[in-house]
C-alpha cells in the first residue's frame, strides 16, 4: 500500500452523496511521463470506496484543487481498475497543473461517463482500430478488453498514426503487442526522424493499403476530427460498412451529464450520447461548418 | 371551482406564508414587471400592463385595477429553480490534500404566484432535463418539490405571444397547485379558482371562497377564450425539426446573423435555457476552493471552446444552434420542443429579431422545395 | 518473366483496373523487373524521371535531402503501390529522392517509351494522365495532412 504523507487536516472525506457534481477524492499513485507533453496518472481512492467499474471508451472529469476540471479518457484496462489510469496531454491550466502533481497529490474524479466502444458487440468480427495521435489513450482499453477475449475476435488490426517517433504513445507495449501472432500493428509517422524505421505518411495511407472483409469488420476511429474525417473515409472506400464504424467526438465538456449544454453536437450531447458514436450519427453533422 | 373575491386574496397570500413557503410574484421595478420576492397583494402590479412587440416593452396604465393585467416581463420562474449562480460545493486544502464540503440542503420553500400557461410548460420542460434524465440534479430537485405553484390563467395575450401555436395555452389545466382566472368586472372584481393538487386543495379550504356558478365559469372560460384569440405571433411547427435539420446551410442564417448581436439577451430571458458554466475560485490564502455554476450562453464565444479555438466562431452558426436547438433538436434530446410561445426573446432582443419570423422566413426559402415550386412562385 | 506473365499480372492488379486490354499490352510492353537493395537508390532529385514504379515488395522511401539532416523521408511506399509520377509530368525530373529500404522487387515501366506512346496515341494519354492524376492528388491530399500536424499541440486536449 501506497505510503501516504501525513496532513493536518483535513480528515479523509466522509463517502459523498449522490450528487453527480461533486467530486470524488482520489490520490496521485504514480505519474508517469510517457512523451515530451503527455504522461500516465494514476490515482487510487482517497475515501475507502474501490474504483468504479468503467466502459473501454469512457472518461472522467478530473479536478484539480482550486484551478478547475478537465475531460480526460480513462486509458487502463477495465479489469484491473486499480489504480485507475488516464493518459494527459499537458496542453491547459488545468493539464498543465495535473503533470506537476507528486504521488500522494489528492485530485478529484467525477465519473466514469459517457458511452463505449462496442468490444462486445463486435465478437464474431475482425476488427480495425485506427488511432491518431493521443487518440490511441481512449483506445487502450478497447485493445485490452479485445485482446482478454481474443479468440472470440477474428483478425485485429490497429493502425496508429503519430506526430513523429518521439510523440508515440505507449511505444514499449505497441512493441510488444507487435510481436504477436494474432495481432497487426502498423504504425505511420507524419515527421520521421533519423533512425525510424517504420511508415511515414498518414493514417489513412494505412487504411488505403488493408484489404478488409467488408461484411465482417468493426472499426474503432479515435483521433483529430479532422484526421478521424478522413480516416472513416477511407474506411468506407475500403468496404467497411458506415454503421460499423465508430468514432469518439470531443466537445466543450463541463457538467459531463447534458446539464450544462456545451457539448451539444447537433441533436447529441456528446458528454452522454457519446463520446463513442456511430459514424452514420455524426457523419451527417461533420459536413456542416460550425455545428 | 370556486370564487375568491378580491378582498379575500389577501388570505391566500397569508396562508401559503403561514405554511412557510416564500412569496415569489410580479412586482414592478425599473420599469418592468419582475418576479421577486413580495409580502402581499400591494406589492403586485396594480393596474398596469405591459405592451410588447420586437425590441420593445412598456409599461401602460390600465384603466382597471386588475392584479394580473399584464403578460410576461424580462424574468422568468427558473431565476427560483434553476438560480442563476449556485455555488455547487467548497473545498479546504491542508497539505497534500483537500476535503469537499457539499452545500447544507436549502429548506427554502417558494410559492411562486402569477405563474403563467407557457411558463407551466417551461418548467415542465427544463424537468426534463434537470430531473427525468439519468442524473438528477439535486437543487433543482429540492426547489421543485417543495415549490407551491399558484397559476393564472391568462385573459390577454401580448404582442409577441405564440403559445397557441406552440399547444402551451393560454390556459393551463395541470402543473399547477392552484390557478386563478382574473376577472374584473366593474364593480365586482373576483378570481375563478381552480386546484389541481391535494396541496392546492387544502389550501383552498383555508379560504373564504365560493362556489363558482355557471355564469362565473363561463366568464373564466371567455377569458381564455379572448387571450387565445389575441396571439400577437404565431409559428407554424408542422415538421419543423425537419425542417431546420434540413435547412443547416440556408442563406436565411447569415441574412439574421446580420443584425444579431450575440448579446444573450434571448437565452437570459427564456424560460427554458438551461445552459450553464462553473467557475472555480479560491480565496486569497489558496485554501478555500469554491465552484459555482452559473447560466451561461450559447451566443457567447467561449461557449463552444475546443483546443484553443471556439467551434462556433461565427454569429451565424451561434443563432443557428440557438434556434436549431430550441426548435428542433431539443425534441431529438428530450421529445418536446424547447419553446413555449412566451415571447420574450422576441421582446428583449435589443435588435428585435422574431423566432417566429425567421421560422417563417426559413419556411418559404425551404431549399427541399422541388425546384419547380420555386419556379413556379417566381411566375405567379 | 515474359510480358504475357507481366500482362496477367497488370490485368489483375487494382492499379490498372479501369485501362483496356489493348493498353495493358503496351504498358507490359514498356515493363522490366527490377531489384534493389535495402539503402539503394531508385532515383534522385533532379535526375531524369524516365520511368515509373510498380512494388510487388519490400518498401521505398521518399525522401529530401537536406544538408545537416540528411535524409528526410516524407512518405514510405509499400508492395502494391505505385511509385513515381514524373516521368508523365514536364520537365520530367524526379521531385525527390527514393530509396529502397529493404530489399525491394518491383516491376518498372519506360516513360519514355510511354510518353512517346501517349503522344500517338492522345485517348491512351488521357486515360495515364487520369489514372496518375489520381496518385498525385492523394499524395499532395495527404501531404497536406501531414504539413497540418494534425498531433501538435495546438490540436489537443483541454
Amino acid at each position: 500500500m501506497l505510503e501516504r504523507r501525513a496532513t493536518p487536516i483535513p480528515e479523509p472525506a466522509e463517502p459523498l452523496a449522490s450528487d453527480p457534481m461533486v467530486p470524488r477524492p482520489f490520490r496521485v499513485r504514480r505519474l508517469r511521463k510517457e512523451t515530451a507533453d503527455t504522461f500516465n496518472l494514476e490515482l487510487e481512492p482517497a475515501d475507502n470506496r474501490e474504483v468504479p467499474e468503467f466502459l473501454p471508451g469512457q472518461f472522467n472529469m478530473l479536478y484539480l484543487f482550486g484551478i478547475g476540471e478537465s475531460a480526460i479518457s480513462i486509458s487502463g484496462d477495465p479489469a484491473q481498475r486499480d489504480p485507475l489510469i488516464h493518459t494527459i496531454r499537458a496542453v491547459g491550466t488545468v493539464t498543465r497543473g495535473l503533470a506537476a502533481l507528486k504521488r500522494g497529490h489528492m485530485v478529484g474524479v467525477r465519473g466514469p461517463f459517457g458511452t463505449a466502444w462496442p468490444v462486445a458487440s463486435a465478437v464474431d468480427h475482425d476488427v480495425v482500430v485506427v488511432a491518431g495521435g493521443i487518440g490511441l489513450a481512449p483506445l487502450r482499453p478497447a485493445i485490452y478488453q479485445l485482446l482478454a477475449q481474443r479468440p472470440h475476435y477474428g483478425r485485429l488490426v490497429i493502425l496508429y498514426g503519430s506526430r513523429s517517433p518521439d510523440d508515440l504513445l505507449f511505444a514499449r507495449e505497441l512493441e510488444r503487442w507487435r510481436g504477436r501472432f494474432d495481432l497487426e500493428v502498423l504504425v505511420t509517422v507524419d515527421h520521421a526522424t533519423s533512425g525510424w524505421r517504420g511508415h511515414v505518411g498518414v493514417v489513412t495511407s494505412l487504411i488505403q493499403r488493408m484489404t478488409v472483409d467488408p461484411l465482417h469488420t468493426i472499426a474503432l476511429t479515435c483521433g483529430p476530427e479532422v484526421m478521424m474525417r478522413f480516416a472513416t473515409k477511407a474506411l468506407v472506400e475500403s468496404g467497411v460498412a458506415p454503421d460499423h464504424i465508430y468514432v469518439s467526438m470531443e466537445r466543450n465538456m463541463k457538467c459531463a451529464i447534458g446539464w450544462c449544454g456545451h457539448c451539444q453536437l447537433g441533436p447529441t450531447f456528446v458528454c452522454k450520447d457519446g463520446p463513442v458514436f456511430p459514424l452514420p450519427q455524426i457523419a451527417p453533422l461533420w459536413g456542416v461548418r460550425e455545428m | 371551482m370556486k370564487t375568491l373575491e378580491l378582498g379575500d386574496l389577501r388570505a391566500l397570500f397569508e396562508e401559503l406564508a403561514r405554511r412557510g413557503f416564500t412569496l415569489v410574484g410580479p412586482t414592478v421595478r425599473d420599469d418592468a414587471i419582475v418576479y421577486d420576492e413580495i409580502e402581499s397583494i400591494d406589492d403586485l402590479p396594480v393596474g398596469w400592463t405591459d405592451e410588447q412587440d420586437g425590441g420593445v416593452y412598456r409599461l401602460r396604465r390600465r384603466d382597471d385595477e386588475a392584479l394580473f393585467g399584464y403578460v410576461v416581463g424580462p424574468h422568468s420562474w427558473k431565476t427560483y429553480l434553476f438560480p442563476p449562480r449556485l455555488r455547487l460545493w467548497r473545498a479546504e486544502r491542508g497539505g497534500d490534500s483537500f476535503r469537499v464540503l457539499e452545500e447544507p440542503p436549502d429548506d427554502t420553500a417558494y410559492a411562486l404566484i402569477g405563474v403563467r400557461s407557457c411558463e407551466l410548460h417551461a418548467i415542465a420542460i427544463q424537468d426534463r432535463v434537470f430531473l427525468e434524465g439519468a442524473s438528477v440534479d439535486p437543487v433543482y430537485r429540492q426547489r421543485r418539490d417543495s415549490s407551491f405553484v399558484v397559476a393564472v390563467q391568462c385573459a390577454e395575450a401580448g404582442g409577441t405571444c405564440f403559445c397557441v401555436s406552440m399547444n402551451t395555452g393560454p390556459r393551463a389545466d395541470s402543473g399547477f397547485d392552484l390557478a386563478l382566472t382574473e376577472i374584473v368586472e366593474k364593480p365586482r372584481h373576483y378570481f375563478v379558482v381552480e386546484s389541481a393538487s391535494a396541496r392546492g386543495e387544502e389550501v383552498l379550504a383555508a379560504l373564504p371562497t365560493q362556489q363558482a356558478t355557471d355564469a362565473e365559469r363561463a366568464a373564466a372560460a371567455a377569458a381564455s377564450e379572448r387571450a387565445a384569440g389575441q396571439m400577437g405571433r404565431t409559428l407554424d411547427t408542422d415538421g419543423i425539426r425537419e425542417l431546420l435539420a434540413e435547412n443547416l446551410e440556408n442563406p436565411r442564417w447569415d441574412a439574421v446573423a446580420e443584425r444579431c448581436l450575440a448579446c444573450s439577451n434571448c437565452t437570459l430571458v427564456c424560460p427554458t435555457c438551461f445552459c450553464s458554466t462553473v467557475e472555480d475560485v479560491t480565496d486569497l490564502t489558496g485554501d478555500v476552493a469554491e465552484r459555482w455554476r452559473t447560466w451561461d450562453s450559447c451566443f457567447t464565444s467561449d461557449f463552444s471552446y475546443l483546443h484553443g479555438g471556439s467551434v462556433r466562431t461565427s454569429i451565424k452558426s451561434r443563432y443557428r444552434q440557438w434556434a436549431t436547438h430550441k426548435l428542433g433538436t431539443w425534441i431529438d434530446q428530450f421529445g418536446t420542443s424547447g419553446c413555449v410561445g412566451c415571447g420574450r426573446c422576441i421582446t428583449w432582443c435589443p435588435v428585435g429579431i422574431d423566432l417566429t419570423e425567421e421560422v417563417r422566413l426559413i419556411r418559404d426559402s425551404d431549399h427541399r422545395r422541388r425546384p419547380e415550386d420555386a419556379s413556379l412562385e417566381e411566375t405567379a | 518473366m515474359s510480358i504475357k506473365t507481366l500482362e496477367t499480372l497488370l490485368t489483375d492488379h487494382p492499379f490498372f483496373a479501369e485501362f483496356r486490354p489493348e493498353d495493358l499490352t503496351l504498358i507490359a510492353g514498356c515493363g522490366a523487373n527490377v531489384k534493389f537493395a535495402a539503402g539503394e537508390s531508385v532515383f534522385r532529385e533532379g535526375e531524369p524521371a524516365n520511368h515509373f514504379y510498380l512494388l510487388r515488395y519490400g518498401r521505398v522511401a521518399v525522401e529530401v535531402f537536406s544538408p545537416g539532416k540528411g535524409p528526410v523521408t516524407i512518405q514510405t511506399l509499400h508492395e502494391g503501390e505505385v511509385l513515381g509520377w514524373s516521368w508523365l509530368v514536364p520537365p520530367y525530373r524526379w521531385r525527390h529522392d527514393a530509396r529502397a529500404l529493404e530489399l525491394t522487387r518491383a516491376f518498372s515501366f519506360d516513360g519514355t517509351c510511354l510518353r512517346r506512346k501517349c503522344d500517338e496515341d492522345p485517348p491512351l494519354g488521357y486515360r495515364l494522365m487520369r489514372r496518375f492524376s489520381q496518385v498525385i492528388a492523394e499524395r499532395l491530399g495527404n501531404a497536406q495532412m501531414q504539413l497540418m500536424d494534425l498531433y501538435g499541440p495546438e490540436d489537443q486536449g483541454a
